[in-house]
């Protein structure tokens, strides 16, 4: 029997905000443990959160772009469980009455769009972070543990989907557009490798054609996109492997081991929790306006589907748009055809050399030397002849290396081509006068030499000269 | 007059007259401490040095001409459940013992700017459970007027402290009545305030959605005085109240002639002891002689309030005392295992009321209960309210005795949870409702032990209920104190 997948993906993403979700310490990442910390998110006697406005507007702002409907009126709860690195001993979270709920975002996983399902939108608090000593570092043979909670309270945004994912490039797809929305919107850095975009799924199986739900799976801690994509094409061969062997499948939560490339069952059964949710009363509902809406709806800069549409529009094809957006580099790419720049050389500069840069570099589009005015100048000088095709890379190489703008880099490196006449005649008589037999047999008719003596030139100006007003000046002369 | 016996009134007054100093002030309640500590045992912590720097702070002011308000100089206690920077904050609980918070509550930290001396820190039932203050892991607090009885609770130590005169007035807080039974049972003012008008922050929460804090003292104007020093908007509370801040002395003065004043029926017949009885019903006399119209209101919802309030408190305090873990601050007992750490620290470091009121609160929000319980407690809530709604749109004000007896014997109901709790049965309703209320003392019963008359009027109307209050006061003239209060008593 073949088997369909069935996924629904929760991401959890930390917000950008100055500071944290219910109280004023800061969130930056990296700090010394315990020092952004104080009596409101240690959970100190008689602390008492109030809520952050604009981690509150931003949840507004996703679930807006994610086609939801957002709510007039909503509640926190307290979500309730002993946990050490959760001060409180609860979570303020969201739960029957979330900002938003309802929307859609359509995803190409390379069969097509589909349109996922989200459920919710909601906000809540981050817990610390604990750290096992002794044994091997894992909590059940550990001989003591530490505490930061620097990030105890940071705002998180959990995005919750339908089961209407069916296959891991499908999650990936859509891992990777929610991650472009979050950074269109400019509501989170969206850093995998710092936690601030974490990713759960839930996998079932179920035959071809059926409606109904198979067991699912919680599969956790998976940090990247790719990881993302792996762990779950693992888990639906591990399933197509236990029902093919006339197994079933038990609900558990497994746990993706990124370096052994499999999915480990968590210790133990699974406990079914009740975390006795209940309505903050430290906090009031949060009645959202038809001004705030309007104000927050105005602020909603392009999406990056709108986005790709106007670049394919402008001309660029539909793989360098995603790339584009994807990367991060629609912000250069606009910048630039705003200087002028042709959108399809902006774009092959970008998803080529700056792409290739970015991933073996390991950077971000945020911290690229280049800008928007540096890439224009480069393609101009090109357009132009200043700098030949080859000599542009290295130009760019240069301007990423931070050397300057693309002209500063090119002059400093002696790579502007040689395009003035006068120059070029002294260079061109030199080689002539050098090849004497050569020039008499273009005299004799074999025009063939004529791209000799071009690489003559191109040799004794180091690649400067511009190689058609060379051959122009040869043929002058030679009569070829 | 032993300076000790001042209002809080009287004795700024005799501050800005040069006629006594704030040192004076403080060193006479530590003299009636040190004659009646040792009897009722009002005080968990007195801060003996923090109190003579503020004094001597405040007298040094006073002479640069700097004058900070009404309470600058006035020593005041403060309830063990709000927390002191630099002051053990216990709550009366084994699982905070030795615990000094790094901050001051809003309250106190409104205190300190309005230059009072904080006296020490009070002794209460355990994280405020309780109606006796029996509850207490470091032992009970008794009542001035007879030490065998209980002051009442859960703010006993505030109540008997302001009642003896080891504190010029104090600060309580009120759950279900835990400013205004032992107010009442101790024959002083205790007020609740509208829910939001006093900051919540730094009250160690025992269920969020009812505590308040407000002021217990020797007369009605004193109490309007602390209140307006402790009230007003607080960013550091997200329920404080951002409207405009009533003027909580905008009827002072205008007596009650024309005032339309109801008997709640449901708590003032059945249930009430015939001594207390005859108090309130005198006292109603009274006020109608001085022209107000005095009629009986019914409000239904009472039957149920009390038994909506056991699932509400509870069901918040389960998870407000969810934070005392052993694991950041306080008892810690070993364990093999963080949960074992948690439990083993939690098991010993609660008080068998505590554990009772988590216990039920746990339940009431469990899976499958939580629609019969706390779900329908809200409702009830919600019936309240508008039971009050429906009554002041005759009444402008509410009467009720404070408490259905006076103070009760010590270990009289300690074995009998059910009979404890019924003695706030006229205190709850206006903790579910957020009204504000206030308890005036009004005479003895015949066991010479003093009554509580309680007045309650809609949300933000304070000004109303302090204009009955002090013509309750000026009518009745109660002038008694506790026999502690005199040398010879305490001799």
């Amino acid at each position: 029997m073949n088997y369909e997948a069935v996924i629904g993906i929760e991401t959890h993403v930390e917000l950008l905000t100055h500071s944290k979700m219910f109280c004023g310490c800061p969130t930056d990442f990296g700090a010394d443990p315990n020092t952004n910390v104080c009596p409101v998110c240690l959970g100190l006697p008689g602390a008492l959160p109030v809520p952050n406005e604009q981690a509150i507007h931003w949840t507004i702002a996703l679930g807006m772009a994610l086609e939801c409907s957002i709510a007039p009126h909503s509640v926190f709860h307290r979500k309730n469980y002993f946990y050490a690195d959760l001060p409180k001993n609860y979570q303020i979270s969201q739960f029957d009455l979330p900002l938003c709920v309802g929307g859609h975002l359509d995803v190409d996983g390379g069969t097509g769009e589909r349109r996922v399902g989200i459920t919710r939108v909601h906000l809540e608090e981050d817990t610390g972070k604990s750290t096992h000593l002794g044994g091997s570092g894992r909590i059940h043979d550990a001989s003591g543990a530490l505490i930061d909670f620097n990030r105890s309270g940071i705002p998180l945004m959990e995005v919750v989907t339908e089961p209407d994912i069916r296959t891991p490039e499908e999650a990936r797809a859509y891992a990777q557009e929610l991650r472009a929305i979050v950074l269109a919107l400019g509501i989170s850095d969206a850093r995998l490798e710092e936690g601030s975009l974490r990713f759960d799924a839930n996998v079932s199986l179920r035959p071809e054609g059926s409606t109904t739900l198979g067991t699912k799976v919680e599969v956790k801690n998976m940090n990247s996109l790719r990881s993302l994509q792996r762990a779950l094409a693992f888990e639906i061969d591990r399933q197509n492997g236990v029902l093919a062997a006339g197994g079933t499948i038990a609900q558990e939560t497994r746990h993706w081991d990124e370096a052994a490339g499999r999915t480990e069952s968590g210790r133990g059964k699974e406990e079914s929790s009740d975390y006795r949710y209940f309505p903050e009363p430290d906090l009031v509902p949060l009645e959202v306006g038809p001004e705030l809406l309007a104000r927050l709806r105005a602020g909603i800069p392009e999406l990056p589907a709108v986005r790709r549409e106007r670049y394919m529009a402008a001309g660029l094809d539909a793989t360098a748009a995603r790339t584009l957006v994807a990367g991060d580099l629609s912000g250069l790419f606009d910048d630039a055809v705003a200087a002028g720049a042709a959108p399809r050389a902006v774009a092959n500069w970008l998803s080529g050399e700056v792409t290739a840069h970015l991933n073996r570099t390991g950077t971000d589009a945020a911290d690229l030397t280049l800008d928007g005015a540096g890439l224009a100048e480069l393609v101009e000088m090109v357009d132009s002849g200043e700098v030949s095709a080859t000599a542009a890379k290295d130009v760019l190489a240069g301007v990423l290396a931070g050397e300057g703008t693309p002209r500063k880099v090119a002059e400093r490196r002696d790579l502007l081509q040689i395009s003035d006449v006068g120059a070029l005649v002294v260079a061109v008589d030199e080689a002539l006068a050098a090849h004497q037999d050569e020039v008499a047999r273009i005299r004799g008719g074999d025009a063939r030499l004529v791209g000799f003596l071009v690489g003559q030139v191109m040799k004794a100006t180091g690649g400067r000269a511009d190689p058609q007003a060379v051959d122009r000046l040869i043929r002058e002369r030679t009569g070829a | 007059m032993d300076p000790a016996d001042l209002s809080i009134a009287d004795a700024a007054e005799r501050l800005r007259a040069g006629e006594v100093t704030a040192v004076e002030l403080l060193a006479a309640v530590q003299r009636r401490a040190s004659m009646t500590e040792a009897i009722l045992h009002c005080y968990l912590t007195i801060d003996r040095d923090g109190a003579a720097a503020a004094a001597e702070a405040a007298d040094a002011a006073l002479a640069r001409g700097e004058d900070l308000g009404p309470l600058h100089g006035i020593p005041i206690a403060v309830k063990d459940n709000m927390v002191t920077r630099g002051v053990e904050t216990t709550c009366s609980s084994r699982i905070l013992s030795g615990w000094v918070p790094p901050y001051d509550a809003t309250a106190v930290e409104r205190l300190r700017r309005g230059g009072a001396v904080i006296f020490g820190k009070t002794n209460l039932d355990e994280f405020a459970m309780g109606s006796s203050t029996e509850n207490s892991a470091y032992g009970p607090t008794r009542n001035p007027w007879n030490p065998d009885r209980v002051p009442g609770g859960s703010s006993g130590g505030s109540a008997a402290t302001v009642a003896v005169g080891s504190a010029f007035g104090a600060l309580g807080s009120d759950t279900g009545g835990s400013i205004r039974q032992p107010a009442a049972l101790c024959g002083v003012v205790g007020m609740k305030p509208t829910y939001g008008l006093v900051s919540r922050y730094g009250l160690i929460a025992f269920a969020s959605s009812l505590d308040q804090i407000g002021p217990i003292t020797r007369t009605v104007a004193d109490a309007v005085t602390l209140f307006e020093v402790v009230a007003g908007h607080d960013p550091s509370d997200a329920t404080s109240y951002r409207g405009e801040f009533p003027d909580p002395r905008a009827e002072s003065g205008r007596g009650v002639a024309g005032l339309k004043i109801g008997v709640v029926r449901e708590l003032s017949g059945d249930g009430i002891d015939p001594g207390v009885l005859s108090a309130f019903r005198a006292t109603l006399d009274a006020l109608a002689a001085a022209g107000a119209e005095v009629t009986e209101v019914s409000l239904p919802s009472t039957e149920y309030a009390l038994s909506a309030y056991y699932l509400i408190a509870p069901a918040e305090c389960s998870a407000n005392l969810a934070r005392f873990d052993g694991v950041r601050f306080g008892l810690r007992l070993p364990g093999d295992s963080v949960e074992q750490l948690m439990s083993a620290s939690r098991r010993d470091g609660f008080g068998p009321e505590v554990t009772r009121r988590i216990l039920l609160g746990t339940y009431a929000l469990s899976a499958g209960y939580y629609d019969a319980f706390y779900g329908q407690a809200q409702k009830v809530r919600t019936m309240v309210i508008e039971d009050f709604s429906r009554a002041y749109r005759d009444v402008d004000v509410l009467v009720t005795p404070t408490s259905p007896s006076t103070a009760f014997g010590v270990g009289e109901k300690t074995a009998d949870p059910l009979s404890m709790y019924l003695s706030d049965i006229c205190t709850i309703p206006s903790n579910l409702s957020g009204d504000p209320a206030i308890s005036v003392p009004v005479g003895l019963d015949g066991a010479d032990l003093p009554v509580g008359f309680q007045i309650l009027a809609p949300a933000l109307h304070e000004a109303v209920m302090f204009r009955v209050a002090e013509e309750v006061e000026r009518l009745v003239g109660f002038s008694s104190r506790p026999a502690l209060a005199t040398s010879e008593g305490a001799a």
